[in-house]
């Protein structure tokens, strides 16, 4: 179902000179208030009235997560505090997070385009909507529950965690819709079966999936168990949250980027050439009407491709493909964000450590979770002849990365030299997900 | 009093007590007395050997983390409740044992205890105390 049949089905033509309108108002904008933008545009030779058509967005320099994190925590709102009235935060590289603002009226986008997402993957006001994503900090939570208000729908805001208790109230609400990641929609079937409930037998007809990558085989598997649509939806909260593109239910092909708001490139992430439509790179999103957090063509380092061919369902809006992987190394761990260095640094803290290790990411085949190892290497320093002492270094340590990164991982204490050294980079990680 | 062991941090995967035992053979090092604590994830041996620095710097070579840790070495009298008298006195002095393993000398035919203590020099003033046999490193690595 197409919420905003104005927007969604727009003329190309006509939406091209929208885009074009709100591109040249946000890049005066935050030549005006953002001394971070303004240096940059000088720096390239770019003045706001000389942004005449869309190709020049090209000429305006990229915007890395590294420049936002150079610029935490308030450094690139574009309007005073007094009136951003919501904060959210992502992990980034090292400890500090990146964070984000929203005005009133970018909450008001949010929604909306919440709303667009949800009755994309077939959400109406008689649906009962099962908001599993994590509310705080994470856009997951927040942006799914206000986008589900905005429809109409009754909404369950249940977070994540506690499984049992979820499995239950999706039975006894009659829960219709569930909004989760995918690797959790996979697990809470295995925990309904273990409970003795059969996921098909739920009201549960759509699930919408994101924040973190997947797989078609992934989805057949998701839709059989609970017999239920699975729509992916994509976002990250540099950008607004989730709500940046999502499937449409008619196509299941490709995500719908909500270009109105939104300006997508792909680019070759060697050489930050854009690249033709269809063509695989790195997608890069200029915001065109965010208030609080503009970003022009901000690198979301996550690789896919545009499909410019007509939707069946309708929309005018570009496609993107499913995210197929990224360009750095980040994980994305139960929704989670993890930079390898973020461990690293945990570990390096830890007295005695060598900076030797290695992450083994897995996909826990009963509970269907991700699961992150972290394998340490023993150096005489830390050695001890009593096995008190070492499984309390590694119980600390586990202690350490959950306590900053959120997540549960294990570490294992292995012999010296067993994790394999490269000439010049070393590979840290072992992804065993098989996900692209 | 204290005698010198060897410690070896083993992963807990197959062939690694044999790599051990395989360095210290071909370098001619002699095993007096062994024992193996065991996680599901790893395994910490402990050795007493006839020639430590050799064994140490053998294993060092072959990749292994090892370390050298001082114990204590008791020799009783291998009969029923010899072990018992001895710890039931460690008990009534607060002497908590961090690890221990035993074996039983060839010559005399009494055991010797080895003992792994936090303060291990309280504990060699209370066994003396009380008439238990401390035996020094060098007879044990000679044993």
């Amino acid at each position: 179902m197409i919420w905003n049949d104005e927007f969604e089905t727009m003329p190309r033509e006509a939406l091209e000179a929208l885009q074009l309108k709100r591109l040249r108002a946000v890049v005066e904008r935050v030549y005006a208030t953002v001394p971070f933008y303004r240096r940059r545009l000088d720096e390239a030779g770019v003045t706001p009235d000389s942004i005449k058509s869309l190709e020049d967005l090209q000429r305006i320099p990229f915007t890395t997560k590294d420049d936002l994190r150079e610029n935490y925590p308030y450094g690139l709102f574009a309007v005073p505090l007094k009136q951003v009235v919501r904060i959210h935060a992502s992990s980034g590289t090292t400890g500090k997070p990146t964070v984000v603002g929203y005005t009133r009226r970018d909450l008001e986008t949010w929604a909306e385009l919440m709303a667009r997402s949800l009755a994309s993957a077939g959400t109406t006001k008689d649906d009962v909507v099962h908001n599993a994503y994590g509310y705080g900090l994470f856009t997951g939570g927040l942006g799914a529950h206000y986008g589900a208000e905005r429809i109409g729908a009754t909404v369950i805001p249940m977070s994540g965690g506690n499984s049992r208790r979820q499995v239950m109230v999706l039975q006894d609400f009659g829960s219709t819709v569930i909004t989760c990641t995918p690797s959790y929609a996979l697990h809470l079937a295995e925990v309904a079966e273990e409970m003795g409930v059969d996921p098909k037998s739920t009201k549960l007809r759509v699930g919408v999936l994101g924040a973190e990558p997947w797989t078609e085989e992934m989805r057949r598997e998701i839709e059989e168990r609970w017999n239920m649509q699975a729509i992916d939806i994509y976002g990250l909260s540099e950008i607004i949250g989730p709500g940046v593109s999502i499937e449409c239910e008619e196509a299941k092909y490709g995500l719908h980027i909500f270009e109105d708001h939104f300006i997508p490139e792909i680019i070759d992430p060697e050489t930050g050439e854009v690249l033709p439509h269809g063509e695989e790179g790195e997608l890069v999103i200029t915001t065109i009407t965010k208030e609080a957090f503009p970003v022009l063509r901000y690198r979301t380092r996550d690789i896919t491709s545009l499909i410019p061919e007509p939707c069946i369902c309708g929309r005018t809006l570009v496609r993107m493909k499913r995210v197929k992987g990224r360009t750095d190394d980040m994980l994305i761990i139960r929704g989670v964000n993890v930079f390898p260095s973020q461990i690293e640094e945990i570990i390096m803290g830890t007295e005695g450590v060598e900076p030797h290790y290695l992450l083994i990411v897995d996909r826990d085949p009963e509970t269907r979770l991700d699961t992150l190892e972290v394998q340490v290497e023993v150096s005489e320093e830390i050695f001890s002849d009593e096995v008190r002492r070492l499984q309390t270094l590694a119980r600390k340590m586990e202690r350490n990365i959950k306590e900053m990164l959120g997540i549960s991982a294990k570490v294992k204490l292995v012999e010296p030299r067993t994790i394999q050294r490269f000439e010049g980079k070393a590979k840290r990680v072992i992804d065993n997900r098989k996900l692209s | 009093m204290k005698v010198e062991q060897i410690s070896v941090f083993l992963e807990n995967k197959a062939g690694r007590l044999a790599e051990v035992a395989d360095v210290l053979g071909r370098k001619g090092i002699n095993i007096r007395a062994l024992s193996l604590a065991d996680t599901t994830d790893f395994g910490i041996l402990r050795l007493i050997v006839n020639d430590r620095e050799g064994a140490k710097k053998a294993l060092k070579e072959a990749g292994f983390t090892v370390g050298i840790t001082q114990v204590i070495a008791v020799e009783v009298e291998d009969k029923p409740g010899g072990l018992a008298k001895i710890l039931k006195l460690l008990a009534s002095e607060g002497i908590n044992v961090e690890y221990m393993y035993a074996f039983v000398e060839r010559s005399s035919g009494n055991a010797v205890l080895i003992f792994k203590f936090e303060d291990l020099d309280k504990a060699i003033e209370i066994l003396k105390g009380h008439g238990v046999k401390v035996i020094p490193g060098e007879r044990v690595y000679s044993l």
